[in-house]
């Protein structure tokens, strides 16, 4: 915060200021590219999103026209979609409380200085460049492969199947990211602290508790927002790998409301189930960041 | 003696450690070795026993890969060179243009700045379905269609967090350095081009591995927005060919596919590791 006042109050002197007056001659060069394209590419079809949810049935944007709420009423009375809420919030919870866990507890073995933990690191962290689709089909093979040692049931049979499927490969995907943050996150813990709680006589555990913890408050903090809102976001994983099969069962939000797209009787509907996504979704992770943030420690 | 035991008890503990990593390690890498024994599998081998070594009868050497590459009336090469073609464009044109917007975000810090840097943290939020339907519309309707323009809709949507992790760290450039080149006698062009960019870098090279990761393995916008009997990106093409609803593909070519689709990465990964690794906590960081 600091920083920024002298910063502000640097522009105030004389040759600064004339850099930034010259330097507003070529915005149009400087900022124009970007204004443009995120023009293109966010704004204006954020807006019109908004604006056709509101609008009963079309084909392209032009032949739209408003009709109030409908879509709204008809998004929250629509089983596929409520089924996928509920599944979504389940699957999010246990990914996050399992990808946090574990990748904490990787981290925290690997930055005891054991041997080999450059070597674990590296192929922690691997499966998670491989992109959803790929690691979608590839999990589905390897599935169906075990599956097929003890039942006839494929993954894409059984929801539960496709449950614990999904939890697999995001756990498969993301522990290494999260494990590289929470590493970070311990390397920033004061040593002096550590010595301190190691003279003062603190047990392992105690000094977990009340000395680390507390410290790497701020990566918990990022590592369950990240955890949290890709899980809600998951789509390309749970395309490839079940498809929303069986029946729809193992549909995730995002597939939900992508495939209202394909059909324009549910067009206006699916916008309206983005709208109400898109604002659950910025609700929940400041409320999380808010809830987080009130534990971290001022250092 | 008493200090004697508990750093035995620390070194044995330290080598269940190494052990218990060590086997987890091995249940990770797996799903991958499966794979790779596979593709030297036919077929039918596949199908009836995925964990099974190939024999003689089984083994067909490297046929898979071929037919794999080469397959379909959309050969998977063409697939790997478009996704090349497409990453390479985003990632310039979002290192360059977001890089000099922030900048410009960071010194000149007006109104229209401010609001501009806010609707980029705020489009990070945004999940993709609320735009999917307008925006494959909107890409459509100006051409943005084809590996070469689709670029362009990338630099739109990836600028958010381009913008937030620049504009961190431009701030925290002294701006006496840039004073003194002004007073050298350079334009803001030169400025920036000669100075600011280079000291840049570091974060250069986290923005740019974060938005290569994206953009590469990116399915949804490339499938909605690039006609597909033209143009294919690899998830694309892998996404086409599994679902059989354009031709089908032996089980056997499918492996060889997938793992012909996983080395590009694997080898991205092993050469630029410290990058990546770094990328990724200063992302994290910042986000």
């Amino acid at each position: 915060m600091k920083k920024t006042n002298t910063k502000k109050a640097s522009f105030k002197t004389g040759h600064s200021s004339m850099t930034k007056r010259s330097l507003r001659k070529w915005a149009w060069l400087f900022i124009g590219p970007v204004f443009a394209s995120f023009i293109i590419g966010f704004i204006w079809p954020f807006a019109q999103g908004i604006y056709l949810s509101f609008c009963g049935k079309f084909n392209v944007i032009s032949n739209a026209r408003i009709q109030g709420f409908e879509n709204y009423v008809k998004a929250f009375s629509d089983d596929t979609f409520l089924h996928a809420f509920g599944f979504t919030a389940l699957f999010a919870v246990v990914s996050v409380v399992l990808i946090n866990l574990l990748a904490f507890a990787i981290a925290y073995a690997l930055t005891q200085g054991i041997k080999g933990s450059n070597l674990f690191r590296t192929v922690f962290f691997m499966p998670n460049l491989i992109g959803g689709i790929v690691l979608g089909y590839l999990w589905s093979m390897i599935f169906d492969g075990l599956l097929d040692l003890w039942t006839s049931q494929n993954l894409v049979d059984n929801a539960t199947y496709g449950f614990w499927g999904l939890i697999i490969l995001l756990l498969w995907q993301q522990i290494g990211y999260m494990m590289i943050i929470y590493i970070a996150g311990l390397q920033a813990v004061p040593d002096d602290m550590l010595e301190a709680a190691k003279i003062d006589g603190a047990t392992k555990s105690q000094t977990l508790f009340r000395v680390i913890i507390p410290n790497v408050m701020p990566s918990i903090t990022i590592c369950t927002f990240l955890t949290l809102t890709n899980s809600f976001k998951l789509y390309d994983q749970n395309l490839a790998l079940t498809g929303g099969k069986p029946a729809r069962l193992t549909e995730m939000l995002a597939l939900n409301i992508s495939n209202g797209y394909s059909n324009m009787a549910t067009r206006g509907m699916a916008q309206a189930k983005a709208v109400i996504f898109f604002i659950f979704v910025a609700a929940l992770g400041i409320a999380q960041l808010a809830a987080t943030r009130k534990r971290e420690v001022q250092q | 003696m008493g200090k004697q035991t508990s750093l035995k008890q620390e070194k044995a503990r330290k080598t269940v450690m190494s052990v218990v990593l060590a086997i987890i390690c091995v249940i990770y890498i797996l799903p991958i070795v499966t794979i790779i024994i596979n593709t030297f599998k036919d077929a039918g081998a596949v199908k009836s026993n995925l964990f099974a070594l190939p024999n003689s009868e089984t083994f067909v050497g490297f046929k898979n890969y071929v037919t794999g590459m080469t397959a379909g009336s959309f050969p998977f090469w063409k697939a790997v060179l478009f996704n090349v073609i497409i990453t390479v464009l985003s990632a310039f044109l979002i290192l360059l243009f977001c890089s000099m917007a922030a900048w410009y975000v960071a010194r000149v810090n007006s109104v229209f700045c401010k609001i501009f840097y806010y609707l980029c943290v705020f489009s990070m939020v945004v999940p993709f379905q609320m735009v999917q339907f307008t925006l494959s519309k909107t890409a459509d309707s100006l051409s943005l269609n084809t590996p070469w323009t689709i670029p362009v809709v990338y630099l739109g949507f990836g600028a958010g967090l381009a913008i937030f992790m620049f504009v961190g760290f431009a701030k925290s450039i002294p701006i006496e350095i840039e004073e003194a080149a002004s007073i050298d006698g350079c334009g803001p062009l030169r400025t920036y081009f000669l100075v600011v960019f280079p000291m840049l870098k570091p974060t250069l090279i986290s923005v740019g591995i974060l938005e290569i990761m994206w953009v590469w393995n990116d399915y949804l916008l490339p499938s909605l927005v690039l006609d597909l009997a033209k143009y294919r990106n690899i998830p694309m093409h892998i996404q086409l060919t599994t679902t059989g609803s354009y031709g089908q593909m032996d089980l056997g070519s499918m492996m060889a596919m997938i793992f012909l689709s996983i080395i590009p990465i694997i080898i991205f990964y092993l050469l630029c590791q410290k990058y990546i690794i770094k990328g990724v906590a200063a992302g994290a960081v910042k986000g």
